[in-house]
């Protein structure tokens, strides 16, 4: 096979492998920082209790992220490294940044999170809490400020003999589509780890276990989520504008929508035929993208046609990630809006369907953040930086065939074992539940 | 700053977290290769893996640290050694994965233990054996062509490579030895010391075979001043550790172990400035070293990166030392 395609399929699958942990790290962290605050304002025992064993679950999850993390760090030179020696300039100082500003603070604080209760004082555990979740936040902005420069590169020239110059770095870090996509990123990571956390809580409350803990877990990243979950429909068309003004083709391939039109259409549903160049099944809303996109239903929009074929991304899978995603992220704050009512009217720890539903729909937040970034990955092909570089020309040239079908078939392996292990080891944390904040082993480490 | 001094601070960088990382994840991974004949029971195990706990997921981004400033700073060099050593690169990886794991399930008592031990193992041991290798190979050369690897997987496995892999794996278990003998008690503690005994003495012959072999495999020229320093702070430092005053305290033998592994990485940067990948056959057109001045980015990119790591460094060092001072002293051991 084309080693080119082995190596996207390595790297799709390294980082979505990937990407659930750091995401999930940040809503955990969070959750973590409010019970960690709630604890040293008002000194109950019970938020001490319910960020222990948060914190639990966030060193599974930390251990995780690093596994599968380290892959990522070698893999832009293993597998791309035509990509680095192009634009490796650009990229590395981010990635370098990331990891001297933000991933230090992170990983060496987390030791004191996890192990180190008992050694620091009050305040000085909660400024240990708080400098791991800003460490984790952090650490998402340095890979989205590279990341957002493939989407939307600024700050560059290109020289006659074709290569990458950059010329202001200060444009090229703060790009375009770098707050809008690091709002989303973080929102989205927020609600999967908040949804993680009620979804337990609920689970708890359902069984009859551990009751006042299992309020504190749902009560607060209820509210969490309830503020998210609203704000991101918001966030969410935010970035789409965005992403129609830098990327039409991607807006066009997430839409659907194959002619250049005036009053276009808001897609609602179809399936993409990509050889015939329609959209079966096409179900619209007339004139709203249009309206949505420039406030003006007489706005035209490019559709797929206006690009020659070989600029075009994957139509079908652009498309159904992204409807996906936007169909999660509705259902999502329709939810959260019914648990408000059910709270107003004083029945939501009465309405046990209702909390059934909040355990089983949990995996929901976590597909739509990968496919999500599914969605905007490959909505950006066929270029690996943005109408610069494409993706067929970043590849390593020097690799044999054997070696990446080696590494594919052992790092899927490695994948499946590891989450395997993660899953196991996350049920067992659960089953067995939050211990007695007074308990000799106490910690939130494995120890 | 003139380029070609941005260039050389930033090969100092590189050189510099490579350096911590030998140093800190060094006693990590040394636990890690030593684990069977030094934990011994399971109690034993459980009170090294303690010791390990609370530090080793900071000490690992050090690697991170130099692999991304390395991508920053020289992409050319990132590009042809990852991709050119593939499949070495990924076993590390994995190894540093499997590592991990075993490290959190050992401890969680998940899944058979065995399994735990001989990955923690695998994966401690695998890292520095690699990584070393390929150190060896940009020192020694390798077969370059237009700038890119012109070899195969074999090629990376000659004897100069293999001894400076087979050197890193002794530097860390002496580490490792002198980390656990520092931070546990009784029996466990003079486990660690008899083997950090039996280790220091079979550095000196590992060291003069590399030497002999450095002697023959790198042009004596490239051997300056640094290297020779870096030779000799080595050689002062394992000598301390066998005075009694030093070998007395298992403090100063740890700082004395540190202290060498800064030394071996001054000689391995000396014996590589200002190349940082070798050629076999540099006097051929086409087969150019890759060196600081031929591999660099442009100049505004190096300016932050130095920026970010002269900035960044002395703040990540101190508040690494605040959380060394929060787990400092002895651990105690668990049933």
């Amino acid at each position: 096979m084309d080693t080119v395609i082995l190596s996207r399929v390595q790297f799709g699958l390294s980082v979505g492998a990937h990407y659930i942990f750091p995401t999930v790290t940040l809503g955990l962290t969070l959750m973590i920082m409010i019970f960690e605050t709630m604890y040293l304002r008002k000194g109950k025992e019970v938020f001490k209790e319910t960020s222990i064993f948060l914190i639990r679950i966030l060193a599974l999850v930390f251990v995780m992220g690093v596994a599968t993390g380290l892959v990522l760090s070698v893999t832009i030179g293993t597998n791309w490294s035509s990509f680095s020696r192009l634009v490796g300039h650009v990229f590395g100082p981010a990635l370098a940044a990331e990891a001297i500003f933000a991933f230090f603070l992170e990983s060496v604080f987390l030791g004191i999170l996890l192990f180190g209760r008992s050694r620091v004082s009050k305040r000085m555990y909660w400024v240990s809490a708080l400098l791991v979740t800003v460490g984790a936040h952090l650490s998402g902005l340095w890979i989205l400020i590279a990341n957002s420069w493939m989407q939307t590169p600024a700050g560059y020239v290109l020289a006659p003999d074709g290569t990458i110059v950059i010329v202001d770095f200060m444009a090229a870090i703060f790009n375009p589509s770098l707050g809008i996509r690091f709002l989303h990123t973080m929102m989205g990571g927020w609600i999967g780890g908040a949804f993680l956390v009620a979804a337990i809580g609920a689970y708890y409350h359902l069984k009859g276990r551990h009751i006042e803990v299992s309020h504190t877990l749902v009560k607060y990243s209820m509210m969490v989520l309830l503020v998210t979950c609203l704000a991101m429909p918001l966030v969410g068309h935010l970035q789409s504008v965005q992403v129609a003004n830098t990327q039409p083709a991607k807006l066009a391939a997430f839409e659907g929508l194959w002619d250049t039109q005036s009053n276009a259409p808001l897609s609602l549903f179809g399936i993409p035929n990509e050889g015939e160049g329609y959209t079966g099944l096409y179900l619209g809303a007339p004139g709203m993208l249009s309206f949505l996109v420039y406030f003006d239903f007489n706005a035209p929009i490019l559709g797929l046609n206006a690009f020659p074929a070989r600029d075009r991304p994957p139509v079908f899978l652009s498309f159904t990630t992204y409807h996906t995603m936007v169909g999660i992220g509705m259902m999502m704050a329709g939810f959260l809006l019914l648990g408000a009512f059910l709270a107003w009217r004083k029945k939501f720890w009465t309405t046990r369907w209702y909390l059934k539903l909040l355990v089983l729909i949990m995996p929901l937040p976590f597909v739509s953040n990968e496919i999500g970034w599914v969605a905007a990955e490959v909505g950006r092909q066929p270029w690996i930086v943005y109408g610069v570089l494409r993706t067929e020309n970043a590849a390593s040239t020097v690799v044999p065939d054997w070696q990446i079908m080696t590494s594919l078939v052992l790092l899927a392996a490695v994948y499946g074992f590891l989450y395997l292990l993660f899953l196991t080891r996350l049920r067992k944390i659960v089953l067995e539940g939050p211990k007695r904040a007074d308990a000799p082993s106490a910690e939130g480490g494995a120890y | 700053m003139s380029l070609d001094l941005l260039q050389s601070a930033c090969f100092v960088f590189v050189g510099l977290f490579f350096a911590a990382y030998t140093v800190l994840d060094g006693f990590d991974l040394g636990i890690g290769i030593l684990f069977p004949f030094l934990g011994r029971t399971p109690m034993g195990k459980r009170t090294l893996l303690k010791a390990l706990a609370p530090v080793w997921d900071g000490n690992e981004v050090w690697l991170l640290a130099g692999v991304t400033v390395l991508l920053g700073a020289f992409p050319a060099v990132y590009a042809t050694v990852f991709s050119g050593f593939y499949l070495a690169v990924i076993l590390t990886i994995v190894a540093l994965m499997m590592r991990a794991v075993s490290f959190e399930f050992w401890s969680t008592e998940e899944g058979p233990r065995r399994l735990w031990d001989m990955l923690f193992t695998a994966g401690s041991l695998i890292p520095p054996l690699l990584l070393g290798i390929a150190l060896g190979n940009v020192i020694e050369g390798v077969p370059l062509y237009l700038k890119e690897y012109n070899g195969t997987l074999l090629t990376l496995f000659r004897p100069y490579p293999v001894m400076v892999g087979i050197l890193g794996v002794l530097v860390v278990s002496i580490q490792g030895a002198s980390y656990a003998a520092m931070k546990t008690t009784g029996e466990l503690q003079e486990r660690a010391r008899r083997l950090r005994g039996k280790l220091l003495l079979v550095f000196p012959i590992a060291l003069t075979v590399l030497a002999v072999l450095t002697y023959a495999a790198v042009p004596v020229h490239l051997g300056g001043i640094v290297a020779w320093a870096g030779i000799a702070l080595a050689v002062a430092a394992w000598v301390s550790m066998m005075v009694p005053r030093v070998a007395s305290s298992d403090r100063l033998v740890f700082l004395a172990s540190s202290a060498t592994i800064g030394s071996l990485w001054l000689v391995a940067g000396g014996l590589l400035f200002p190349d940082l990948v070798r050629a076999t056959t540099p006097e051929i057109p086409e087969h150019i070293p890759l060196t600081v001045y031929n591999s660099s980015s442009p100049e505004g990119t190096l300016l932050f990166v130095v920026a970010v790591a002269a900035i960044g460094l002395p703040i990540v060092v101190i508040y690494t030392f605040f959380v060394y001072r929060v787990f400092k002293g002895k651990v105690t051991p668990i049933a």
